[in-house]
This record gives structure tokens, sequence and C-alpha cells, in this order.
């Protein structure tokens, strides 16, 4: 069973007023954000809430324009190459596409990060990956190429490679997106045994509702680039905000429309009220 | 007015051709920049990676030379061969006129050795294998396995870059030098046989023409087209978007910019060469 999470228990990650642009215009809004070691936070929110790239941002794989961020005590901003290196073999993800490599096989994939940091023998790599591979329940599947597999093996194969090194902080992306009800369970209840097995961080974007209440510890709403709450699965269940009820009961937001103001900004004119012109 | 509003619309053009010429060049010196960081990173990776522990992999080197060289040398061979063959007919033909055709195996050699061997591998192994590399990298990139590599802290430029370069670098010359054997060779079965030269004497003339400053001129020729292929490749295949439609686009590119850059080379370092 899971420790319980309180508030002495330290700080995974630790995201200060984290302030991103893609050009002129601006993604996210001074995000203060924390996840607990030995925690699953969830981060929901709806198609350009920013979730993406908060988890981007988390994977160093985007440059912010302010704020500072920590994983596991470590100013990501203070590492050289080699820190990096280190501290990226703490860190495990799993993407939404799976990305594994198409010219590798399932079990050559599930080795790279050990070949590249480790001294280990083929031999040792590769009990090691089969190991992995029967946590995520494909023993067996290690010499197919990821073009013979599903989308859930993909997944499921993906988040092996994501465990090889036994990292303290694991990503998730979309981890039951496009998957049946089955799978996407089975997925979830893998995430639950490898935070409650290794302790690990672990850090959820999704889309998907039953999953994120299975899961979460903490869940984090996010909408325009800013984070609208965060708590609990009951806090945010009883939350009296709009637009979390409008997320969670899958309601769009009702905007009501000027239809002049509407046609002006179409047009790029002052059109001004037409009364007598029926639109 | 309609006098104003036409001075305004030439403005506008003018504007607007301007802000064109700006935006290529912008793009223009961002491509150059880009080659630039990816040379440095790589000569960064190839001598401090085995200090950091993160070494260019020796497996991944040799098995880009098997593809980028030994499977070429079929094709590369037979394109040669032609080349040497059409050489030695049209040298024939036009010195004929002059009754100077015993002296054709001045301008096949010359030719092949400074001019055409390089030229036609650097087209063959840019066609072949710069849109190969095109398309690689932007199927990973679509694929988010460059990010994937980025997150388990193995650098691409490391892990895909490096590899390519090196072995491009060491293949190019090499198929170039294997060019210029099997085109006088075949050239020079065409001139015994129309002009009834033995082979011996093909070959020692040959010999007595070429200097090494002529061979080192073709395979340093096809050094530069080596590292302008893997460049040109890489930097198109790491600049896709959208789906299959654009690594498509990115592979056509990076084929096409490849060619015409290796053409231009071509022709600058003759003339600069020959100054």
């Amino acid at each position: 069973m899971m420790t319980e999470l309180t508030a002495d228990t330290p700080l995974a990650i630790e995201v200060t007023g984290l302030v991103t642009h893609y050009g002129p215009r601006k993604i996210l809004n001074g995000i203060d954000f924390d996840v607990r070691e030995g925690e699953i936070m969830v981060i929901m929110g709806g198609s350009g809430s920013g979730k993406s790239t908060l988890m981007r941002h988390l994977l160093s794989l985007e440059q912010r324009t302010a704020g500072t961020m920590k994983l596991l005590g470590q100013d990501v901003a203070e590492l050289d190459v080699k820190g990096r290196t280190e501290l990226s073999k703490k860190i495990g993800v799993a993407f939404q596409s799976g990305a594994l490599f198409s010219s590798m096989s399932v079990g050559e994939n599930i080795k790279l990060p050990l070949a590249e940091h480790t001294k280990l023998d083929d031999l040792t790599q590769d009990i090691m990956a089969r190991m992995k591979l029967e946590v995520v329940d494909l023993a067996g599947f290690e010499d197919l190429m990821p073009s013979e597999l599903s989308g859930g093996m993909i997944k499921r194969a993906a988040m092996a490679r994501a465990i090889i090194m036994d990292p303290k902080i694991l990503f998730c992306d979309e981890p039951s997106a496009g998957l049946d009800p089955v799978v996407a369970s089975a997925l979830d209840d893998l995430i639950l045994k490898l935070r409650d097995a290794m302790r690990m961080s672990i850090v959820v974007v999704t889309h998907e509702l039953d999953s994120a209440f299975k899961i979460a510890d903490r869940i984090t709403v996010l909408d325009r680039g800013d984070i609208l709450m965060c708590g609990t699965v009951d806090e945010i269940r009883g939350s009296s905000n709009q637009r979390i009820q409008n997320i969670l009961n899958r309601r769009t937001e009702e905007e009501i429309i000027d239809a002049d103001e509407y046609l002006a900004r179409l047009t790029g004119t002052d059109y001004g009220p037409q009364t007598d012109t029926p639109l | 007015m309609p006098a104003d509003s036409s001075n305004e619309a030439q403005e506008s053009t003018v504007i607007r051709f301007t802000e064109k010429i700006g935006r290529g060049t912008i793009s223009a010196i961002e491509v150059f920049g880009h080659w630039g960081v990816l040379i440095g990173e790589s000569v960064y990776w190839l001598f401090l990676g085995p200090k950091l522990k993160q070494p260019v992999r020796t497996n991944a080197v040799f098995a880009q030379m098997m593809e980028i060289g030994i499977r070429a040398i079929p094709i590369v061979a037979l394109l040669s061969a032609t080349i040497g063959v059409m050489l030695a007919i049209q040298g024939i033909h036009t010195l004929r006129t002059f009754g100077a055709e015993s002296r054709v195996v001045v301008g096949i050699s010359l030719s092949v050795v400074r001019e055409f061997s390089a030229l036609i591998t650097g087209i063959l192994v840019a066609g072949r294998s710069g849109s190969a590399l095109a398309a690689r990298l932007s199927t990973m990139q679509i694929n988010q396995e460059i990010d994937a590599l980025r997150v388990m802290g193995i650098h691409p430029v490391r892990y895909l870059v490096v590899p390519s370069l090196i072995a491009m670098m060491v293949m190019l010359p090499s198929l170039t030098f294997l060019s210029d054997l099997v085109a006088l060779y075949a050239a020079g079965i065409f001139v015994s046989l129309d002009l009834g030269i033995s082979q011996a004497a093909y070959w020692s003339q040959t010999i007595e023409i070429l200097s090494v400053g002529d061979l080192w001129h073709g395979l340093g020729k096809a050094s530069i087209f080596a590292v302008l292929i893997t460049l040109i490749g890489i930097v198109n295949g790491a600049s896709v978007t959208g789906g299959a439609e654009g690594v498509g686009k990115v592979t056509t590119r990076a084929v096409v910019q490849a060619i015409s850059a290796i053409v231009v080379t071509d022709m600058l370092f003759a003339f600069v060469v020959t100054r």
C-alpha cells in the first residue's frame, strides 16, 4: 500500500512562476506546481489549456520565458550537460504515441537506456528488459518490432522502457487515450502498482475522467494557461467552480455571441448595428 | 482618389517584396547557423563524448557505412562505367575532327578524376542516402522519437548525426575513388577497342597524365559533398511539420537542395582551385 502523503513529504517536482510564449502568444501564465515523492499527480484540462506545454517544460523539451523548475531538488536551468544526463537517468517518460524506435525490436527499445547509461553486459540487460516486460504484461514480446504491436501493447512497451532505469519520477502522456476500457483500466492499475511498489512520483496528463479519478492523489486542472484548481479527487469533484464543473461534466462553455461584433471581427471593419438587415 | 490608391498599391507591393527578401535572408542565415551548430556539436560529441562517458556508437557508424557506401557500390560502379564509356565516345568523336583522337586519354583521365567521379557519386549518394537521412529524421521527429532520446539523456546529435556524418565522410571519397577506377577502366576498354591501343599503353598514358593533386582534387570535393549531403538531410529532416505529407516534402527538398549544393560547390571549388 502507498505511504501516507503529508505536507512534510519531500517535493519531487517544484515549479514556480512558469511563464512561456509561442511567438507573441502566452501559453502558460505563471504556473506554480509541485508533486511530492510517491504521489500521483494528474494534469487535466481542455484542448489548448497548456497541459502538453507544461509537460514538455517538465521534461526540459521547451525553453521557458520565466520561472524556475526543480526536479528532485535540482534547479534544471543550472545543470550542465553531465548534470542533465545524470538527472535524465532518474526520469522515465511514456509518450502518448509510445515513441518506440521503429528500427529496433521491442527488447532493444527497452534496453536502450541501459545500453547508453550503464556498463551492464548484454545478458544482464536482456534479463532486466524481460523483467520490465513482465511487469507490463508483455513477456515474450521482446523480439517483435514496434510495427507488429497493437496500440495498447505499444503503450505498455513504452511504459517498460520508461521504468527500465527504475526512475524516481515517471511522466505519462495520455496513457489510456485511444484504448479500450479494459486495456485502459489495466494501464491505470499498472500506474498504481508502480507508485506503490517503487514509490515513484508519477505525473499523468490525461483527458480520461474515470482514469484520473481512479489513480490521482491530486489533480491539477489547467485552463487557458492558468491553474484553475489543484486538489484531491474529492476537492475537485466538490468544486463549485463553473469551469471545473464544465470539464467534469464534459460541457462546452456557453458563450453569448454579439452578432455585430462577430461580423465586424470577421470582416475587419466597423460594421456597426444593422437592425434592418437579417443575418 | 485613383492616383493615390495606385501609389498605395505600388508602395504595398514594394513593402511586400522587401519583406519577402528580408524573410528569405533571415531563413538562409538561420539555415547556415543551424549547419554551424550541427558541425560544432558533432565535433564536441566526437571528441568530448568519451570523456562524458557518452562516446559515439561505433556500431552505428559501421551500419551507416554499410548503408551509405557498401550497398551503393553496384549502382556507383554501373554509372561510373557508363560515364567512362560516354566520355570516351564523345572524346574520340570530337578529337577525330582534328585527327587527334589518340589524345583522348588526356581528356578522359583528367575529367573523370577531377570532375565526373566526384560529381556523379555525390549526386547518387544525395539521392540514395541524403533522402533516406531526411526521411528517417523527419519520421523520428513526428513520432516523438527525438524527444524520447532527449528525455533519456541521449543527445540526438551524438546518437544520430555524428555516425551519419562520419560514415558519409569516409564512404563518399571511397566511392569516388572506386568510381575513378571503374570509369577509367571502362573508358580504357572502349578506347582499346575503338583505337586499337593496348590496355597497357592506355594505363601507362593515364598514370603519366594524372598527378596526385588531380586525385586529391576529386576526393577533396567528395569530402565537402559528404558534409553538405549530411547537413542538408538532417536540417530538412529536423524541420518537418505535419504528418506523412511533411515527410515527403522534406525528403524531396533535401534531395533537390543537396544536388543543387553539390553542383554549385563543384563549380566554386573548380574555380578557386584552378586560379
